[in-house]
């Protein structure tokens, strides 16, 4: 019998891997579902919930557990596919990143074996000590008088990934994405004007001017040509981008982006604008999602501390009035989608407050779209596997 | 976004604020240090090294070491925010306030309403308070009920570092003088604060956890020890609200009274001596304002009626601590069970 074999990092959910492995699905493996890294700064989490029995069959991207840390809450996707045959950690238990959580295994594979992979696994495994110590972390860098604040992962062969932020957001907001996407390329994200850790001068506040800063990050940082990830705001951008620069894109991921409709909630850009306490803050930042549930009590302290930060408001307040006022969309990009010769996939969550999914609709044809029932305004957040397979597809 | 001490959080604070606007300035005693002797500049940094590095950057006419009687430097502060600087004082130990008070509640905090609105008075108090250091019983008070009591001065308890630099940036740009309180024992106390300056406005509370069956109201260190006793008692089933309401005044009555009204029960924590205290003041609050919500007697954990041991055991038995935290949350939920057993 062939030895199992440890595979997958808690953050591989990869298709390619599995494309690879085709020819070797019947061998008997073993595989360990491990505590995943969500955001720079998570050192454990806690294990609130699980979603399937010993025994069970559970595919790629089922949910199979919640998790929660002090910063958020959410159901975890399996990053591997087999019979669930260990529960390493119970209910209600706390573990550090990268502990065992479970152990699945596809083919025949004795109890025996199991027994021994879980001993093996916990005698050689240590927690990493710090957050942060372990791995790459956000750094600013000037890009044409600005300060930007990005994170760059992954090898450096490979097309590069760029993902960009929405409104309000930073680039924590791929908190689920980036690693997963960077075991194969680079991936960047950064802070667009305004936002997170980079300069609050925004210029005209416009997506075209945003646009502009982050081709010249682009620039600074030496990505000739990317794949696009734009979220909601940073979907508008993505668009300026493909058709202002289309040399510079080898494909565009667009997650609810803003400029394909006219509305836009205008209760949520006033309440995020508008509200200073955690308590009144909270109810906006739930329109963003399907489940109010995921919406942690440290999520909106963090948006409430972004926006004491001097400059911030004023920066947010001209990029809303730039793009969106009075619940109409200023930016109009519809047009510009055919125009694109690269491939464009859309994505958006049927249950989007912010954005209405009907905007979705009558793309031109050479535009591919997926629409996700149950899921809100940050789909790559509520259905991180999804949306990270869509951008393995775009390539 | 780095780790930063209360103590490194003040001194940014204060340092940025004096980078951004050249009106503010900082005086008090051995606030650097050296001043006049043969000794080096900058030798004390203020006597626990908040003020380090301040004087070398700034120069002696924004940085300015003073003499003992705070009667006089005190009320010089006051007229210099009176006349257009932005000053900010250091007044030691609150408890030295004795000396000094009139310049405090019958000048400052009054200028702006005996001049019909026309004076604003920018004037920051930096000073120490709190026990836990050994320091006895006067230099280890904890007096902001008594500032909080006179209108026209507004009154800060940070009580980590991020706080201590957004409430401090906060209150040197405010037109009204604010007393600003430093617990001794939080200067070691590290935390995520970001590089850049921010503002935390006054009169919004932190709500540190949220929970269904108590809410506990507590101010400056006593936040992080309600915060332990709320993590404690969770384990345990009983879950707590838990709000740092950052400024005695202005107060941010909304956000007690609709907590209270969510759990039902309340417990104040202050370190402050029982007798028309916070703790006092809250509770009164409550009683006037959400009676009907109440499920339970409102307890206080606070000090007793005594002056600040120097007998360390003594000192430390003084404080109210986490445990004193969990069995008031437990006697208040015991009041519901034995209701409802009856």
């Amino acid at each position: 019998m062939t030895k199992p074999k440890r595979t997958a990092p808690f953050w591989a959910d990869g298709d390619d891997e599995d494309s690879e492995l085709e020819g070797l699905r019947s061998m008997p493996e073993i595989q360990a579902i491990t505590m995943p890294k969500w955001g720079l700064a998570m050192e454990e989490g806690m294990l609130a919930r699980w979603a399937v029995e010993e025994g069970a069959t559970i595919g790629l991207g089922d949910e199979i557990m919640d998790i929660e840390t002090s910063k958020i809450a959410n159901s975890f996707e399996s990053p591997v596919a087999g019979t669930l045959r260990r529960k390493v950690v119970g209910e209600g238990d706390t573990v550090p990143v990268g502990a065992l959580l479970g152990v699945v295994s596809t083919g025949d594979v004795s109890d025996a074996d199991i027994e021994a992979f879980v001993a093996d696994f916990l005698a050689s495994f240590k927690p990493v000590e710090k957050a942060g110590d372990d791995g790459p972390r956000a750094e600013p860098i000037t890009v044409g008088g600005k300060t930007i604040r990005h994170l760059r992962m992954g090898p450096e062969e490979g097309t590069p990934v760029l993902m960009i932020h929405g409104f309000g957001a930073d680039l924590s907001t791929w908190m689920f994405n980036q690693q997963a996407l960077a075991e194969s390329r680079p991936v960047y994200a950064l802070d667009l004007p305004g936002h997170g850790g980079s300069s609050k001068q925004v210029d005209d506040g416009s997506a075209a001017a945003l646009a502009d800063t982050v081709r010249a990050y682009m620039d600074a940082v030496g990505i000739d040509k990317a794949h696009l990830v734009g979220h909601s705001l940073g979907g508008a951008i993505a668009i300026e981008i493909a058709t202002v620069a289309p040399e510079r894109v080898t494909g565009v991921t667009l997650v609810a982006p803003a400029g394909l409709g006219d509305e836009i909630a205008e209760t949520f850009i006033a309440g995020f604008l508008t509200e200073t306490r955690s308590r009144k803050l909270r109810p906006v930042l739930e329109m963003l999602v399907a489940n109010p549930g995921l919406i942690s009590a440290d999520m909106v302290e963090d948006v409430l501390k972004f926006k004491r930060l001097d400059g911030a408001p004023a920066a947010l307040g001209a990029i809303a009035a730039a793009n969106f006022s009075g619940g109409q969309q200023k930016v109009s990009l519809r047009d510009r989608l055919a125009t694109i010769s690269v491939p464009v996939h859309v994505v958006w969550g049927e249950s989007d407050q912010i954005l209405p999914a009907a905007h979705s609709e009558g793309l031109p044809p050479s535009v591919s779209v997926t629409r996700l029932p149950g899921v809100g305004h940050i789909a790559h957040m509520e259905k991180s596997s999804e949306i990270n397979s869509v951008i393995k597809s775009v390539g | 976004m780095s780790k930063k001490s209360y103590r490194q959080a003040i001194n940014e604070a204060i340092r940025q604020e004096m980078e951004r606007d050249p009106r503010v300035i900082i005086m008090g005693e051995d606030i650097s240090g050296g001043t006049g002797t043969q000794g080096d500049q900058d030798a004390w940094g203020g006597p626990l090294g908040v003020t380090k590095g301040l004087r070398p950057q700034f120069g002696p006419d924004r940085v300015l070491d003073t003499h003992l009687a705070e009667i006089s430097f005190v009320g010089a502060a006051a007229g210099a925010a009176a006349t257009g600087l932005r000053p900010i004082v250091e007044l030691m130990f609150v408890d030295f306030m004795g000396v000094c008070f009139d310049q405090i509640f019958n000048q400052a905090a009054k200028f702006r309403y005996m001049f019909g609105g026309k004076a604003v008075t920018p004037l920051v108090v930096r000073t120490m308070y709190g026990a836990g250091f050994r320091a006895a019983s006067q230099h280890s008070q904890c007096l902001y009920p008594m500032f909080t009591h006179i209108p026209g001065l507004k009154v800060v308890l940070p009580s980590n570092p991020y706080e201590a630099k957004g409430l401090l940036i906060q209150a040197i740009r405010d037109d009204d003088p604010v007393v600003f309180f430093e617990h001794k024992a939080l200067y070691d106390m590290e935390g995520e604060v970001p590089d850049e300056p921010y503002a935390i406005p006054f009169g919004e509370a932190s709500v540190t956890r949220e929970g269904d069956d108590v809410t506990i109201v507590a101010f400056g260190r006593m936040v992080n020890f309600a915060n332990e006793a709320a993590d404690n008692l969770a384990k345990v089933g009983i879950s707590c609200t838990v709000v740092d309401p950052r400024t005695t005044s202005p107060l941010d009555t909304e956000t007690i009274l609709e907590t209270v009204a969510e759990t039902g029960r309340l417990v104040v924590v202050d370190e402050a001596h029982p007798r028309c205290s916070m703790a006092s003041d809250i509770a009164g609050l409550v009683a006037e304002n959400a009676f009907d919500s109440l499920k339970a007697p409102i307890k206080l954990v606070t000090s007793p009626h005594a002056p600040v041991p120097f007998s360390s055991v003594l000192e430390d038995l003084y404080i109210p601590g986490v445990d004193k935290i969990e069995a008031a949350v437990r006697s208040v939920m015991d009041h519901g069970r034995r209701e409802a057993a009856e």
